[in-house]
């Protein structure tokens, strides 16, 4: 069992959902990131996602791409973002996954990145332009050096390609709640729901689930959570907050932590 | 589209090309590709396709032998395959066409496309328009500020433009911007992709629809001359005309095929488009390519006088054709581009595209080093009216 396995299993026993927290690494400085690492993680954050940034992600709606810009303005390099990332491990247990479009790794080269993970224990990656189809090399890469592969699966994902995207995942299922980009929704759709209560009968008993794509309320995450997900995933709200307080620092993580601490509190009782 | 492809091999042309797309739009590339496949085998749909490209598109277009340029050149006879004389006066209109009816087939009433120029959103707002469909063009606003007229005409035939104010505001994130839409509406909307590029099946449905410019032109060729070409020329910016030029001819050895991209100021400058010739392999728009890149894989930024060369990436059957060495990528410049655009209207009285302009650069200069007795055959991907404005600037010159 992996790192991020076990902490889906500890929080199960304990009834609670697993808030999973992401930023774009170097927004607004690569030097800031650590403290909201920080912030994130005393506010009750399970597993930090930290993203890569990318000059064009397609998958990401305006806030994580102005997150994104203003990351590679700052300098930041996807080795710096790793480098990073053993910073935040060397001071936290908190499993740390990597998110990232699939040409920065392409370009280190699968072996070199995946060993750099490996190096720096981290424990997983999320790629969301490569389906499984393209992910032979990646996934065996990721096998031999010991890093969670975390794949995704979508309202359209048909029935025969969600099994074979399980087999392919480790760590977490990442559930796409609905069709569009990230960025925070006003509302949770019906349809996220009953999408929930359609993959999970799949996944119980291999691999935990984890929802993300608009949720940005303690009340989506409830909701979330009490349709029988182990763990929402929560990116875009946290990166507003990041984009309004960059000129204020200790505003930003005290406003980080509170609204993790919302979240979280929001999922403490799996019904 | 008679021929059998031996490319792409499962979405890949060697290791080039597949599908590097976010899991939400997989259902929506294999539903295209399962229409694609039994579409072009569809008497009713090869029929309503013929039936578009000659009575609307006006195909076929002519071959025509440039023969005040050739003399005055003095090596090789060059011909032109005149794409600019088709509906829109470009080639678009032939991929435009035959994936409406693609949209239409599969009952996706809404269209959405992106831009650089406006010619691939023109040609889609046209072939929308024909054949009832709603069109949506994103335009990257830098190109809407460049390209007034193109967003008029697209708004005359009906079109919604949507300005793209994200990133580098031109093409590369007016196609981030259709993706975006695309994972939105995947239900009810059809991606027209205007170049070779982009995920499988893309690169290998518009290189089929523009493969009627290499077919017409191989039978022409051969009434004309008896023989076959020597050399064929297109200009490369997502590289469909050239695909479209040379796929046809692709088991004819002895005709050997020049790729021309857009070397803007200078290739050393880095103020270019040249993706073959001086990128690197990545992975951007769905596909494995040659890329314009930083040394960690950020998408760099390209410049070209020609909006419709001003593109990071090419087409993977093109990345392909150069590892194998079945074609030869060169480029040329503004100043060699802007030049060849002044010859060939001079000479000849046809005022080609900026885009072929640097196609025509290159063809000028390789006919000169051919023998009297050889051919070339350059594809006149489009005429040049809508960059009257732009080479004007360039020359120092008013228009009045």
């Amino acid at each position: 069992m992996s790192k991020i396995e076990k902490v889906f299993a500890t929080l199960k026993a304990k009834k609670e959902g697993a808030l999973i927290g992401y930023v774009t690494v170097g927004d607004p400085k690569p030097e800031i990131t650590p403290l909201i690492a920080d912030a994130l993680i005393e506010g009750g954050v399970d597993i930090l996602e930290l993203g890569i940034p990318f000059s064009d992600p397609i998958a990401d709606g305006p806030t994580i791409q102005a997150a994104s810009l203003r990351a590679i303005k700052s300098g930041t390099t996807p080795k710096q973002v790793l480098k990073i990332a053993s910073e935040i491990r060397k001071k936290h247990e908190t499993p740390i996954v990597i998110l990232t479009y699939y040409n920065p790794i392409f370009k280190m080269g699968l072996k070199n990145f995946f060993s750099l993970l490996n190096k720096n224990e981290i424990d997983g990656v999320v790629v969301p332009d490569l389906p499984i189809e393209e992910s032979y090399h990646y996934r065996e890469t990721a096998k031999n050096y010991c890093v969670d592969t975390i794949f995704l699966a979508t309202p359209s994902t048909s029935e025969q390609r969600l099994l074979k995207i399980i087999q392919y995942s480790s760590g977490f299922l990442y559930l796409v709640s609905q069709f569009g980009v990230t960025g925070t929704r006003e509302t949770l759709q019906d349809s996220t729901v009953r999408l929930i209560k359609k993959i999970l009968p799949k996944t119980t008993g291999y691999i935990p689930l984890a929802v993300g794509f608009g949720i940005s309320k303690p009340e989506h995450a409830k909701l979330i959570i009490q349709s029988g997900s182990e763990g929402v995933i929560v990116g875009s709200a946290f990166v507003k907050i990041v984009e309004k307080h960059q000129e204020d620092m200790d505003m930003m993580l005290d406003n980080i932590r509170e609204f993790a601490f919302e979240l979280k509190d929001a999922i403490k009782t799996r019904s | 589209m008679k021929k059998p492809s031996k490319y792409p091999i499962n979405g890949k042309y060697g290791k080039y090309g597949g599908r590097f797309v976010p899991e939400v739009l997989m259902a929506a590339i294999t539903e295209l590709e399962e229409a694609y496949q039994k579409l072009k085998k569809d008497s009713k749909f090869k029929k309503d396709l013929k039936y578009y490209l000659s009575e609307y598109a006006g195909r076929p277009t002519s071959l025509y032998y440039a023969k005040n340029l050739t003399e005055k050149i003095g090596g090789a006879k060059i011909y032109l395959k005149r794409e600019d004389l088709a509906h829109g006066g470009a080639h678009k209109i032939n991929n435009t066409i035959g994936q409406a009816l693609l949209a239409k087939r599969m009952g996706k009433n809404r269209v959405i496309a992106e831009t650089g120029a406006g010619q691939h959103g023109v040609a889609t707002a046209m072939a929308c328009a024909a054949l009832g469909l709603k069109a949506e063009v994103f335009m990257g606003i830098e190109d809407m500020r460049r390209q007034k007229l193109n967003v008029f005409r697209m708004k005359l035939l009906g079109a919604k433009v949507h300005p793209v104010e994200s990133g580098s505001k031109t093409l590369k994130d007016a196609i981030n911007e259709a993706l975006r839409d695309w994972v939105t509406n995947i239900e009810n909307t059809y991606y027209l992709i205007g170049s070779v590029v982009g995920p499988h099946p893309y690169p290998m449905i518009v290189r089929d629809f523009q493969s009627v410019i290499g077919n017409e032109l191989k039978r022409q060729f051969m009434l004309k001359e008896k023989k076959l070409p020597d050399a064929l020329v297109a200009c490369v910016g997502g590289g469909s005309n050239a695909i479209g030029t040379f796929y046809p001819f692709e088991d004819c050895v002895g005709v050997e095929f020049y790729g021309i991209e857009a070397a803007g100021k200078s290739i050393k400058s880095g103020k270019h488009a040249a993706s073959l010739g001086a990128g690197t392999e990545g992975v951007f728009h769905g596909m494995l390519t040659y890329v314009l890149q930083d040394k960690v894989g950020q998408i760099q930024n390209t410049h070209s006088i020609s909006a419709g060369l001003d593109y990071p990436g090419v087409g993977p059957e093109h990345s392909f054709l150069k590892t194998i060495k079945r074609a030869q990528y060169k480029t040329a410049t503004d100043q060699e581009a802007i030049d060849a655009f002044c010859v060939l209207s001079q000479e000849e009285g046809i005022i080609p595209a900026l885009e072929s302009s640097h196609a025509l650069a290159f063809a000028i200069k390789k006919a000169k080093e051919m023998s009297k007795d050889q051919t070339i055959v350059v594809t006149l991907s489009g005429r040049g009216d809508k960059d009257v404005e732009v080479v004007a600037d360039f020359l120092r010159e008013k228009i009045e």
